[in-house]
């Protein structure tokens, strides 16, 4: 006699996990199947976010900070720091504290709501079954009125370097260094490789990153991201466009990277190597060929703006299907199908999804960039304001970077806001929602901000639109 | 000692009213002059206000039921309460349904953000009056700015709202219908929009207007104008003008059959037909020939007012002997208007495009407007009908002929 529930979730990541969260509350009996083990074999509910991404990555990224902070900028405020010393093993910890904790509450939540969690391996048989296969133990047939596919992604291999699991890694591997190598490697500028390489070198390491594409950062407003190429040039972050990495090979000296650009062929030698060339779906093991679900280009699940499946009653959220890779806008498709399973009017927003990227300054945005409104050929009228010229952002001594919006210049709408700056991730919210309401730059014009702070910047930025920043010489 | 509130004495021609909805609950406090009830007949919406302040001890009459003169409607308990408002008006207009995600915009002012409510204070508009197609129907900045650009100069006359409830995105995954019974105004319309059709021999002829002129003459004037009359100077007043220079030369374009007679008019009453939340309303500028520029846009500022106010009486809606309708303001650019029985034509007016044009042999953008007169071919015939066309556009395209009346 097979376990029944109304609906099953296979992935317990930020999509999973909210899906059967959701479709709980709605009354609905859920299971939700999850294979993570940690390195020492523990199953571990929250996903690559949770283990091996968001979570474990901005704890590194706060560590190094401070560390870094405190090497360069404290005696600026008169603090003596003497002998500053790094003890990797203890970061490392506070890092998997953190996860394990969080881990923990998701399965605090689980507990709460009545989602039946079951460690092990899910895989969509034809019929709406679910055979389940627990870490330790006989594999199981699972009945579903529903299933929600949501196996998220890994890292992409990348031929030319591919993984040793030791000196050659991908992000999961980086974020475990267990010392800090003396010259670092990452092939990849993108928000990881970004966000890992400024860990490392705050650390002390020597970091190179390769990229393959000319323009860096090109899914990022092209004046933002000249910015942040910039701010990261003066932190002694080497980044090179357009190299093509050939070929690895692994010396005495260290691993050598070959690698081709415009001038022509170089090398470099490094310790070790991060892979961050992106993320691809992982349906491995997952759909019996007769279970009718399609997949699409590169291995995505096929579905509808409602992420519907192929095949009736099956849903597929997060990473593994279409849209950006991102943990929030796979929590709201989660929340949108759990709301629909549960006979609700629900659907996502996904022009109003924000981005962030947490190096420092950060990175973040909403909506659609200089160039993208360009192409569309709306009349737009563009402002920004530098947090040079913030008192908060003085006072705070993160005063690099700007915020900039862009808008309709016929509707006054607000298209795009694009943040290089302290906290970018943060602020951006005040932007989503603006742009949920689907707000007028004067709405932003007219709203009270607080001063001393950050968003402060948001408003100047908006006055500039129209030209009229108080703070700033109008041009 | 208890205070009758009755139906007022309702006009000559009107038999009854409906009860459209009580805007206050019996054991509601109410204060003098605040509006009790809305109560619907052919033309108009009649408000009863309540004759001082107190409380409603009763009500005689529902929502929906038909009254006559005199009616009574309910007690009224007068005196000074601690006017605790508690329960809330009995709001729902019966002839526009709210459907998910509907678009009446700006009905609760906490909607209206801060753009938003800058415009309808500065331009003095009624938000209730702008479709908004936010969230959650929600007036945006451009549905205000979309609203000011199509609604004719001067501010007054409200345009922008559809005659008919528009379904948002229909409902998720539903083919549903739902029925609504048409309210007593639109009732009327209806009557009379076939009465028309079966009863005069329509046609309707067309002609293109060079408002190129006239435009320069607005820019030139607009600002001196507005200073000296206090209103601003539409597009109405010019072809108020031109139609009765043309009524005057073909006044059997202002004249109306009655059985075996025709009934020319000495006078010049021209219904201006304007599109309200409710439905489609006639008011009638009398004497239009006696008024300056000036007079015309102020009777027109004031209908507007009232309209939206819901103060428009019977005598602004009766009479007529020349309707003009503008579909311009919501983008038409020809059609072809039906008759306002009994008068016997209509002039109607449509957008205002840059077309390329033939002027002394060269090819030049003017400022055009297609016009459409719809008559009633039993008593005009195509000649008159065409030349008192073709005499409204001569008039226009060269409003010299206007002041000198050739």
């Amino acid at each position: 006699m097979s376990r029944k529930f109304d609906v099953v979730v296979i992935g317990a990541g930020p999509a999973g996990y909210v899906a059967a969260i959701r479709a709980t509350q709605h009354g609905l009996s859920t299971a939700c199947i999850d294979a993570w083990l940690t390195p020492d074999g523990d199953p571990a509910l929250g996903g690559t976010c949770l283990n091996a991404g968001c979570i474990p990555s901005k704890a590194l990224l706060e560590s190094s900070e401070l560390y870094h902070r405190a090497a360069v900028e404290f005696h600026a405020h008169g603090i003596g720091v003497g002998d500053l010393s790094l003890d990797l093993d203890t970061m490392q910890a506070r890092k998997e504290r953190i996860v394990c904790d969080l881990g923990g509450g998701i399965g605090a939540l689980f507990k709460a709501n009545g989602v039946t969690g079951l460690f092990g391996r899910g895989r969509l048989l034809p019929d709406l079954k679910v055979q389940y296969t627990p870490h330790d133990g006989e594999a199981e047939l699972l009945e579903a009125d529903h299933v929600i596919l949501a196996t998220g992604s890994v890292p992409v291999e990348l031929g030319a370097a591919p993984f040793d699991g030791e000196h050659i890694v991908d992000s999961s591997g980086a974020l475990s260094f267990q010392s800090v190598p003396e010259r670092l490697g990452v092939i990849g500028a993108g928000v990881i490789g970004l966000e890992l390489g400024s860990v490392w070198k705050r650390l002390g390491a020597e970091v190179t990153i390769l990229e393959a594409m000319d323009r860096f950062l090109f899914m990022v407003d092209g004046q933002i991201a000249r910015e942040s190429q910039r701010q990261f040039k003066k932190q002694g972050l080497d980044i090179r466009l357009g190299a093509k990495v050939r070929e690895s090979e692994r010396t005495g000296e260290g691993i050598l990277l070959k690698y081709d650009d415009e001038q022509g062929g170089h090398e470099i030698c490094v310790d070790k190597v991060v892979v961050a060339v992106g993320r691809r779906a992982e349906t491995t093991d997952l759909l019996d060929p007769l279970a009718g679900v399609d997949l699409g280009e590169r291995g995505l699940i096929e579905v509808d703006e409602h992420c519907r499946t192929s095949a009736p009653n099956v849903w597929a959220v997060g990473d593994v299907v279409r849209g950006p890779m991102l943990a929030h806008k796979g929590s709201e498709e989660g929340v949108m199908v759990a709301d629909l399973i549960a006979g609700e009017v629900a659907e996502v927003n996904y022009a109003v999804i924000p981005s962030v990227i947490y190096t420092a300054p950060e990175i973040a945005w909403v909506g659609k960039t200089e160039e993208q409104i360009k192409a569309a050929g709306i009349n737009y009228k563009s402002g920004t304001f530098n947090f040079a010229a913030s008192g908060r952002a003085r006072a705070m001594d993160q005063a690099a970077g700007l915020v900039k919006i862009l808008s309709d210049a016929d509707t006054d709408r607000i298209l795009g806001v694009h943040i290089c700056g302290p906290l970018a991730g943060e602020l951006i919210g005040e932007a989503v929602v603006a742009m949920e309401f689907q707000a007028s730059t004067e709405d932003l014009q007219r709203t009270i901000h607080g001063h001393p702070t950050l968003t402060e910047v948001i408003h100047e930025a908006a006055l500039s639109v129209d030209r009229h920043a108080i703070h700033a010489i109008n041009l | 000692m208890t205070i009758e509130i009755k139906v007022p004495q309702l006009p000559e021609s009107v038999t009854d009213a409906t009860l459209v909805a009580w805007h206050k609950a019996p054991g509601q406090a109410v204060q003098r002059d605040e509006n009790l009830v809305d109560l619907e007949t052919d033309k108009v919406v009649l408000e009863v206000p309540a004759p001082a302040n107190g409380v409603i001890a009763e009500i005689k009459v529902e929502n929906g039921a038909t009254v006559t003169s005199g009616q009574l409607l309910a007690i009224l308990e007068p005196g000074e309460t601690a006017a605790t408002d508690t329960a809330a008006p009995v709001a729902v207009s019966t002839d526009v349904t709210e459907t998910a995600g509907g678009d009446r915009g700006g009905k609760s002012s906490d909607k209206l953000s801060p753009a938003v409510r800058r415009l309808l204070e500065e331009h003095d508009i009624d938000p209730s009056l702008v479709r908004g197609t936010g969230k959650g129907g929600r007036i945006l900045k451009s549905d205000i700015q979309n609203f000011i650009d199509q609604r004719p100069h001067p501010e007054a006359v409200s345009a922008e709202m559809p005659l008919t409830p528009e379904l948002a995105e229909p409902l998720f995954d539903q083919r549903s219908e739902h029925r609504i019974p048409m309210s007593r105004l639109r009732a009327r319309i209806a009557e009379r929009m076939v009465e028309a059709q079966q009863t005069a021999a329509m046609l309707t002829t067309f002609n293109e207007i060079d408002l190129t002129e006239v435009m320069a003459l607005r820019t030139r004037y607009k600002d001196v104008f507005e200073k000296k009359h206090g209103v601003k100077l539409g597009l109405m007043s010019f072809f108020i003008g031109a139609a009765i220079e043309a009524l005057r030369r073909f006044p059997i374009l202002n004249a109306s059959v009655e059985d075996n007679d025709i009934v020319y008019h000495d006078y010049f009453d021209v219904g201006i037909a304007v599109s309200t939340q409710r439905g489609l309303i006639v008011p009638v500028i009398h004497n239009a020939d006696r008024l300056s520029f000036a007079d015309i846009e102020n009777a027109i500022r004031e209908y507007g007012v009232k309209a939206r106010e819901g103060t428009i009486s019977m005598d602004d809606l009766t009479g007529g002997t020349f309707t003009i309708t503008n579909g311009g303001v919501f983008g038409s650019m020809l059609s072809t208007p039906i008759l306002n029985p009994p008068q016997s034509g209509i002039l109607g007016m449509h957008t205002i495009a840059q077309r390329p044009q033939v002027v002394d042999g060269d090819i030049v953008a003017r400022s055009m407007m297609y016009v459409a007169l719809t008559y009633d071919h039993r008593i005009i015939d195509g000649s008159e009908a065409v030349q008192f066309l073709v005499a409204i556009k001569q008039s226009l395209e060269d409003p010299a002929r206007l002041l000198l009346q050739v």
